[in-house]
């Protein structure tokens, strides 16, 4: 295990030289500290995720990751988090648009309500939506036990995530740079998408990265939902508890190796468009 | 120059730490009862958590028990097992399937002896029945009702809950048992999981979504549904004419304190057994006085016997190892294959 932080110890210090960048002694330190920080929580237990699921070879961890079953969870699992992340950039826009340019009664509460995703257990959320949406639902729709409850669950886990990195953005916008472009005759949605969309456009980016790697990787609030039909509604981490119930570590392992990379890929390919975005804007 | 042999510094540093963490990950705490009196833990998986405190409480009125105390921790069967092997102190474990003990004795945690005993290790058991709605108005007797077409069945998956393969074991051992081949008893599954319209991960999750409105009918042991009617809960439950029997194992760990052994004898007494009982557990040995079950169909009767054929582990499937690698293997077990299937179908 010692032998994989070296290159991330490394990589650090080979990306800024000594002497290209003029850190003082505080900085350093407080760079060795986020280096500790990260190698610890974050690069120590990926690796071992890693290193386990190559442990048995990599024979069968392909087994498991090839396994039909296996391959339709990751499917649904990623789709549903593409499309549920797609929502949210625009509803996550519009209502951190609504929280930060309108004024109206019961807005400081909205605010409050808007986090409840966040501080919400994960289980006791699957209860409120299997007792609102599922087969004795007082309101009508029952999405129990087909496709539609993997979107409302992961709609509801992560619906904070774009209002929250966009709404301080909007808010810190200059307005008067949005009235100078309207005075020269920009129509409103010029204004939108030359002027506002540009500057949102990293924020709505994180928070769409952090919206879909949460997504991915949910699993309390739609246990109760979802019912884990194989081929219908079975989402990855739970095909990941298969596996660890047949004490089939290296298997499970495989599996979340497999998700974190699709979710790195997408993370990127976020990062690049965003980057893109804002290049031409 | 100096800077960078900081940074270097620092680097190293988080690489010892990390070492260090690596490295220390399995002994966490002391025994306990260093002090004078004893405390013993206790882990298990979360349905008899209520039963253990009963009996833990008529324990302490007797000179064994006087004065132990205890340390508890109740989660998944699976989850416990693994979290023991990973570390987790404890002195005496009580899990629903025999596999997550097997698993300590593999690692040297449980003597091989363990299963010796005259209850051949089990400390609790029960049996599968089935729950439905109030009133019962699919008229859902038996096993064959159960894949009349539009029957709705919510079962824990038996993929990722260990304790829900029992469920599985007696939906096949019931169709061998009634003279059909091991083919037939494989299209009755095919035809049982068709109907599943949820498998939840736990026979808790299970439970929740069938009192939700999911299902028909939903899988159950009767300690369950004793412990909801108990808790409240409305629904029927039958017991079919052929089921199973489950079995719950218990077992002291190697390096347990000496009082854990007592502990034991005393679970297996009458007195631990009645206290099982009042919870919804068939007692597992004979000459228990039960009482009044509150909760049960008929608390004056609350076991009845099974009017068919009572199924168990022994006499139908050889052992667990043998139904685990046959039933229940990641990739070529019998019910996995069925359930994959079932998923495919429609």
């Amino acid at each position: 295990m010692t032998s994989v932080a070296v290159p991330a110890g490394r990589s650090v210090l080979r990306r800024r030289p000594a002497g290209a960048g003029a850190l003082t002694s505080v900085s350093g330190a407080g760079l060795g500290v986020a280096v500790l920080w990260f190698s610890l929580l974050v690069l120590l237990p990926l690796s071992a995720v890693v290193l386990r699921a190559a442990e048995g070879g990599w024979g069968p961890a392909w087994q498991t990751i090839t396994n039909g079953q296996t391959l339709a969870a990751v499917r649904l699992t990623v789709g549903m988090a593409l499309v549920v992340t797609a929502v949210n950039v625009v509803m996550g826009t519009l209502i951190a648009w609504v929280l930060v340019r309108d004024r109206f009664v019961g807005q400081r509460l909205l605010e409050v309500l808007i986090d409840i995703p966040f501080a919400l257990p994960t289980i006791v959320a699957g209860l409120v939506l299997l007792s609102l949406y599922g087969s004795d639902s007082p309101i009508g729709p029952d999405v129990a036990n087909n496709r539609w409850s993997v979107f409302l669950a992961y709609l509801f886990v992560t619906l904070p995530f774009v209002v929250r990195t966009v709404q301080p953005v909007l808010a810190e916008l200059d307005r008067e740079v949005e009235e100078a472009a309207a005075s020269l005759g920009a129509s409103r949605l010029t204004v939108f998408r030359r002027i506002v969309l540009p500057s949102l456009t990293p924020a709505i980016a994180a928070g769409a990265a952090l919206s879909f790697a949460r997504g991915v990787s949910e699993y309390g609030s739609l246990v109760l939902l979802s019912g884990n039909l194989p081929y219908k509604t079975e989402v990855t981490s739970v095909r990941i508890l298969s596996s660890i119930e047949n004490d089939n570590l290296a298997g499970a392992a495989a599996v979340a190796t497999l998700l974190l990379l699709i979710s790195f890929t997408v993370i990127v390919i976020l990062d690049l468009l965003q980057r893109r975005m804002v290049r031409r804007g | 120059m100096k800077l960078r042999s900081a940074r270097l510094g620092l680097a190293v540093l988080a690489l010892a730490v990390g070492a260090a963490a690596c490295g220390g990950g399995d002994d966490d705490g002391d025994t306990g009862g260093s002090g004078g009196d004893v405390t013993l833990s206790i882990v298990g998986f979360a349905v008899p958590e209520a039963a253990n405190k009963a009996i833990a409480e008529a324990w302490n009125q007797t000179d064994e028990g006087r004065g132990v105390r205890f340390k508890t921790s109740y989660g998944a069967s699976g989850d416990q097992s693994r979290a023991v092997v990973n570390g987790l102190d404890a002195d005496y474990v009580h899990f629903s399937v025999t596999s997550d003990v097997t698993r300590l004795v593999d690692e040297g945690l449980v003597d091989e002896s363990w299963d010796d005993g005259p209850t051949k290790g089990v400390v609790s058991s029960s049996i599968v029945v089935f729950a439905v709605r109030p009133g019962n108005p699919k008229g859902i007797e038996d096993w064959d009702d159960l894949i009349q077409p539009g029957i709705e069945i919510v079962t824990p998956n038996p993929a990722s809950s260990g304790a829900a393969r029992w469920n599985a074991l007696a939906a096949y051992g019931q169709a061998i048992h009634r003279g059909a081949t091991e083919e037939e008893a494989t299209e009755y599954l095919e035809a049982f999981f068709a109907n599943v319209v949820a498998l939840p991960g736990s026979g808790r999750d299970a439970t929740t979504a069938f009192l939700n409105g999911t299902g028909d009918v939903l899988m159950a042991y009767e300690n369950e549904a004793i412990l909801a009617h108990q808790n409240g809960e409305e629904f029927d439950y039958i017991i079919p004419e052929v089921t199973m029997l489950i079995e719950n194992p218990g077992a002291v760990l190697k390096d347990a304190h000496p009082k854990a052994q007592e502990w034991l004898d005393f679970v297996l007494s009458p007195a631990g057994q009645r206290e099982f009982a009042k919870k919804g557990f068939r007692p597992v040995i004979d000459g228990v006085d039960v009482g009044e079950v509150e909760g049960a169909n008929d608390p004056a009767n609350p076991f009845p016997e099974v009017s068919g054929y009572l199924l168990t582990v022994e006499k139908d499937f050889e052992s667990w190892a043998a139904l685990s690698a046959k039933f229940f293997d990641e990739n070529d077990g019998i019910v996995t294959k069925v359930i994959a299937a079932s998923g495919k179908a429609s």
